[in-house]
């Protein structure tokens, strides 16, 4: 009996904790926040970017990793997911081997370890998306086996990191000169075309990477979870501020707005514009299609003025007075900070300018080899 | 119908204390506030007494009675109607702003928790909307970091008989269908206060983006025993024939930004001043106003 009673009272009190992970938002002890998406996807808000994470029985796949200094509460965050998950199992099925298979047995051990981070997927080069890199990938594991187990010693090392290519040349260098990231933080996995897939299903989920040329930055993708219907947008689509676009690292409005099409494209509604396919932003609330669209719209909406001032031959400073923002400024505007509003219209406006063509070369630079 | 004005009237000046007074707003006496216990039956078929301020569709132009900033006057000014026949807009729900703007027939129903037999949540749902619970059994609001939707996530709680609701994480909506928009920084407190047959319905809406004071709206609804909400299916076609990626608005310096929007001043010569006065034009102070403006223009011909 007494056994009993300590078996019940642990089922119970898994059960109770179950309860509450599946109830409330998990947070954690310091600023990091677990939301619940849809089917196996999680988003981590507060480590920087917002991450997305895959976890169950296959492991952990994660779409950015947050900033540096918030790697080890990021990996905190995970295992605690996990755990999580874990508690949500049904218990040990005991209709059956009575004589063998006891309750108590079950319940003395009833947490295996967690599943490691097998990959990692950045959405772009930015440090408060890629910080965590190198953290989360050496906490992780690849599996392999064959050919390449054999060929390449490190191959089973940490978590692989999926990329677009020029995610890899920002973080890294040329031999000889100094990267902006450590290696251990740079993608393994590089594509060119426009977009790859995950080879195999991840739990429950096709993981499709697309490439959105000159947006954001000239390396960014999005990642859709197809079984459980969630888009990671990284910063294509923050719910912020006005979209940051990166000139130095090749971004443009209408890259911007092209990837917000193209999300809208992938988007289908629960009902009515709402829920549904879920988007997790780059930074900001979690979001869906109505969202989206209202955020697709504003910036449409921008970009067209600057456009027109543009075609007017309005200066920057002309289009800066005339302020065409000003209806959307008290939602996404700011006055100080990272990203301003007069930072926001002189990159529409840079990057809407026609390009001036280079100056013919003159009969004597010809001559220069 | 005089009783019904006079309800009204007192509500909505209820309510315009509390929303001047936010901090003592929530500062109702103990023994008045219980979350669960207490207060009436609100279930039922609702339909809406169209008067006071229930008017049904608006004008272009018409902001008068809307505490909106420049920025909300701007934004009406570059709307255009055609917006809504984007995909993405077809099938949008009223939400919780402005649902009861229009004739939308309302149903509340009670969600009653087996064991304590205490109501857990009423479920309000309109026929142009989608259901909104409101949860009685004391549990928090989520965190800022969770999705909005358009009725956002309602809790409630008894002031004597007057049920208190609070509307957070709602989507960006309309306010009046002419382009006069909220943000989804908007929070909306609702007061229910049944009165027989009659239901008074009292919106009181903050939205630190785009208005500069609460906005308060009041709905009337007389019960209908023989009311029963029909589907509103929806389904999203091509209604325009437009290029990928095209949202229309107006472009400011156009006569369609600057003069459409004159529509509804024009029409009621109302000075445009009025139009464009935000807050004021909320209380009877404004009356002078137009009056003197009205007065320019007969000295000075057209505004």
């Amino acid at each position: 009996m007494r056994n009993s009673l300590i078996a019940c009272a642990a089922a119970g009190a898994m059960i109770g904790v179950s309860l509450i992970a599946q109830q409330a938002p998990a947070r954690d002890a310091q600023e990091l926040e677990i939301l619940p998406v849809h089917g196996s996807i999680y988003m981590i808000a507060g480590a920087g970017g917002n991450i997305a994470v895959s976890a169950g029985k296959d492991g952990v796949l994660l779409v950015d990793t947050g900033t540096t200094e918030m790697s080890e509460k990021v990996l905190a965050a995970v295992q605690r997911l996990q755990r999580q998950l874990q508690l949500r199992e049904p218990p040990v099925d005991l209709h059956w081997g009575a004589e063998t298979r006891g309750t108590l047995q079950s319940s003395l051990s009833p947490l295996p370890p967690t599943k490691p981070i097998r990959y990692i997927i950045n959405t772009h080069a930015h440090a408060d998306h890629t910080g965590g890199n190198e953290r989360l990938a050496k906490s992780g594991r690849t599996f392999t086996g064959g050919n390449v187990a054999g060929d390449i010693a490190d191959a089973g090392q940490g978590a692989a990191i999926f990329a677009y290519e020029n995610v890899l040349n920002r973080m890294s260098a040329p031999t000889g000169t100094r990267a902006s990231t450590p290696e251990g933080a740079w993608p393994t996995d590089t594509f060119h075309q426009e977009s790859m897939k995950l080879s195999h299903f991840f739990n429950g989920d096709g993981v499709q990477v697309i490439h959105i040329p000159d947006a954001h930055t000239d390396g960014d993708s999005i990642v859709y979870f197809r079984g459980s219907d969630v888009i990671a947008a990284g910063d294509l689509f923050i719910m912020t501020t006005y979209p940051v676009i990166d000139l130095e690292r090749g971004g443009t409005i209408n890259g911007v707005i092209e990837g917000l099409n193209r999300m809208l494209d992938i988007v289908i509604p629960e009902f009515r514009m709402e829920g549904g396919t879920m988007v997790v932003p780059g930074h900001g609330r979690l979001s869906d299609g109505g969202d989206l669209a209202y955020y697709r719209d504003m910036v449409t909406i921008i970009r067209d003025r600057v456009q027109s001032m543009v075609r007017k031959g309005m200066t920057l400073e002309q289009v800066k007075a005339a302020k065409p923002t000003a209806d959307y400024d008290p939602r996404w505007g700011a006055d100080s900070g990272f990203w301003t509003t007069d930072k926001f219209v002189e990159a529409a406006y840079k990057t809407l300018v026609p390009k001036t063509p280079p100056a013919k070369a003159t009969a004597t630079t010809k001559k220069k080899h | 119908m005089r009783h019904i004005s006079l309800a009204i009237v007192l509500a909505v000046t209820f309510a315009a204390a509390l929303a001047r007074v936010p901090a003592r707003a929530e500062q109702y006496p103990a023994d008045e506030v219980n979350a669960q216990a207490g207060g009436v039956d609100l279930s039922g078929e609702w339909t809406p007494v169209r008067e006071e301020d229930n008017t049904g569709n608006t004008e272009l132009g018409d902001w008068v009675g809307i505490p909106m900033n420049e920025a909300a006057r701007l934004r009406a000014m570059a709307w255009v109607a055609s917006v809504q026949t984007l995909p993405e807009w077809q099938c949008r729900p009223h939400a919780v702003s402005y649902i009861s703007r229009g004739p939308s027939q309302l149903r509340i129903s009670k969600e009653v928790d087996p064991v304590s037999r205490q109501v857990a949540a009423w479920h309000m749902e309109w026929l142009r909307s989608i259901d909104k619970p409101v949860y009685m059994d004391g549990r928090p609001h989520p965190s800022e970091n969770a999705a909005h939707t358009w009725g956002g996530f309602s809790t409630g709680q008894w002031i004597g008989d007057m049920l208190k609701i609070t509307t957070t994480h709602i989507k960006e909506e309309y306010l009046k269908r002419d382009g006069v928009f909220h943000s989804d920084r908007i929070r909306v407190n609702q007061y229910l206060i049944r009165r027989g047959n009659y239901l008074t319905y009292i919106l009181v809406e903050h939205d630190p983006a785009y208005l500069t004071e609460p906005l308060i709206r009041s709905t009337e609804y007389q019960l209908d025993v023989h009311q029963n909400l029909s589907p509103y299916p929806c389904n999203v076609v091509e209604e325009v024939d437009r290029a990928r990626g095209i949202v229309p608005h107006n472009m400011p310096g156009t006569a369609q930004y600057t003069e459409d929007v004159k529509d509804f001043a024009n029409r009621y010569n109302i000075p445009w001043n009025v139009i464009t006065a935000g807050a004021e034009t909320m209380y009877p102070e404004i009356q002078e106003k137009i009056r003197a403006g009205r007065a320019r223009t007969t000295e000075g011909g057209k505004q």
